[in-house]
């Protein structure tokens, strides 16, 4: 069994062999279940602590602050140990609350950031699901989860948590819109939804280069709106503190709490890993045309560590965002969305259109 | 037409003063060594504290061991809440006058807010604000202090009650 740290592809393919070979068929697929399920819970889980240990370092340079710095060396332990207090709380269950919507609303809300998860090329060979329809099914899955968020303030029968998902409905559902749209701008340029098709047509330069001014325009649209959709700051008051407490997660602790939290920091994750495939190239490394020595230079770092490297560049930016603007207001929101990106949206997909009609693109 | 140059503009405009935000902070992202944390237990032995800080109420003493307080009360009238006591005594002078000066001057630091009224009423400026932050003692009747030192005695220049 050959590893290739630059393609994936033949270990995997090894792997499902030996399954075959071993196990009768039925059990052969159960247990690639359980592994590609195991793999992608524990990275989730690991992915999550690390992105939330990133986020408090993060804020705290921006603030000019040194962030958790007691538990382990730099604080790097702190995330494990707030996770550990987590799991040890108390399940509180509301007065009159919907017992049953009240239990399954966390479910629902990672459920949706796992499906979305599974699309996602990490590497050459490290791809679970390479539909032809990849970006429709991604788009569509991530939007599953307003109904965990929506029935999580339902349930919760407290004004703040019903507010708060009223409002988060209100903005998924706006600016659902705007990340399809710059989505759709880029199929058009890319000529298909598959991912791995999408990461192959930026061999020889990421669309954000190739496709020049449309491509900037969906990116920046794409980075807006997907701050939006994660309910990230400036676009938090679905959870403003100082409004809604904590808005639809007021009533619930512990794991439950966790999955809520985890759920917001794997969609971080997914919305950054999007904009790192479909506009940086994915796990491609940074080409150009005809720069061959180049190509090759860049060649030699591994596919995975390019695409960590774009996603948290994306993730960077978007936390970037975060810590420098204030909260929007609720109309403003929505204006900022119906008026502005939306328009702005439409007109660009023409002029991608336009662009690839005429093959005026790199 | 002009609402439509207008609504343009104000895209361009938007996008550039969201550039100037995040340029500030950027700003204090990437120059990490400009961080105001102070990790305290680690620097204890080089942490200065800043000037205006109220750490605790000192009387100042001077090289030899004087002070400036005539014991005039002023500042245990002034104290919102109690934590000054004077106790005067009387003495004689050389020409055989007799005269009040301070005995002792009683701090009690765990009823002490560090208002600062004490150090401004003070008319001849005896107290002030010392830089000590570090209060923390096993027992509470340690945190009654006398402010003037022991065996010190009312520097020449300071006018009588």
């Amino acid at each position: 069994m050959g590893f290739n740290f630059y393609d994936f592809t033949a270990l995997t393919h090894n792997i499902h062999v030996g399954l075959v070979e071993g196990f009768s068929p039925f059990m052969a697929t159960t247990l690639e279940w359980v592994i590609v399920g195991t793999a992608y819970l524990l990275f989730v889980a690991l992915f999550g602590l690390l992105l939330v240990y990133a986020e408090r370092k993060v804020c705290a340079a921006f603030q000019q602050r040194l962030g958790p710095m007691r538990v382990g060396y730099w604080g790097l332990l702190q995330t494990i140990a707030d996770f550990i207090k987590l799991l040890m709380k108390e399940l509180i269950m509301p007065r009159k609350a919907d017992r049953f919507l009240y239990n399954l609303a966390p479910f629902i809300v990672i459920i949706a950031s796992f499906l979305a998860i599974a699309v996602i090329p990490f590497a050459p060979g490290l791809q679970s699901l390479d539909f032809d329809i990849g970006l429709f099914y991604l788009t569509s899955v991530s939007s599953v989860g307003v109904i965990g968020i929506l029935l999580a303030g339902w349930s919760s029968n407290n004004k703040y948590s019903l507010i708060g998902a009223m409002r988060s409905g209100a903005q998924i559902l706006s600016y659902e819109l705007s990340v399809s749209l710059s989505l759709l701008t880029m199929i058009i340029f890319a000529g298909s939804m598959q991912f791995s098709t999408i990461v192959e047509g930026q061999r020889d330069g990421w669309y954000l280069f190739t496709g020049h001014i449309p491509s900037l325009v969906a990116f920046i649209v794409f980075l807006i709106a997907g701050t939006a959709e994660t309910n990230r700051g400036p676009f938090d008051l679905a959870e403003a503190e100082s409004e809604l407490t904590a808005g639809f997660h007021t009533e619930y602790s512990g794991i439950k709490f966790a999955f809520f939290f985890l759920a917001e920091y794997i969609n971080l994750f997914i919305i950054s890993a999007v904009a790192a495939t479909v506009f940086l190239g994915g796990w491609m490394p940074l080409h150009f045309g005809h720069l061959e020595a180049f190509n090759h230079a860049m060649d030699v770092i591994p596919p995975l560590v390019w695409f960590f490297l774009k996603v948290f560049g994306v993730i960077f930016i978007i936390m970037w965002f975060k810590w420098t603007f204030p909260r929007l207001r609720v109309d403003q929101i929505l204006t900022l969305e119906w008026k502005y990106l939306l328009p702005i949206n439409l007109i660009n997909i023409l002029l991608m259109a336009l662009i690839v009609l005429t093959k005026f693109h790199f | 037409m002009k609402s439509f140059i207008e609504y343009i503009v104000s895209i361009f405009k938007g996008l550039w003063t969201l550039l100037i935000g995040m340029k500030v902070t950027g700003k204090y992202f990437f120059t990490p060594w400009k961080n105001v944390t102070q990790q305290y237990p680690e620097n204890r032995e080089k942490l200065v504290m800043f000037e205006r800080f109220r750490g605790e109420v000192i009387m100042l003493h001077n090289e030899n061991n004087e002070h400036s307080c005539n014991g005039c009360g002023i500042c245990e009238i002034n104290c919102p809440n109690g934590s000054i006591e004077i106790i005067s005594k009387s003495i004689l002078t050389a020409d055989g006058k007799k005269k009040r000066i301070i005995d002792q001057h009683i701090y009690h630091l765990g009823m002490c807010t560090f208002c600062n009224l004490c150090v401004k009423a003070c008319p001849s400026g005896a107290l002030a604000m010392g830089q000590n932050f570090e209060h923390a003692v096993w027992d509470r009747s340690l945190l009654t202090k006398v402010l003037n030192q022991e065996g010190s005695t009312i520097a020449e220049n300071v006018k009588e009650e």
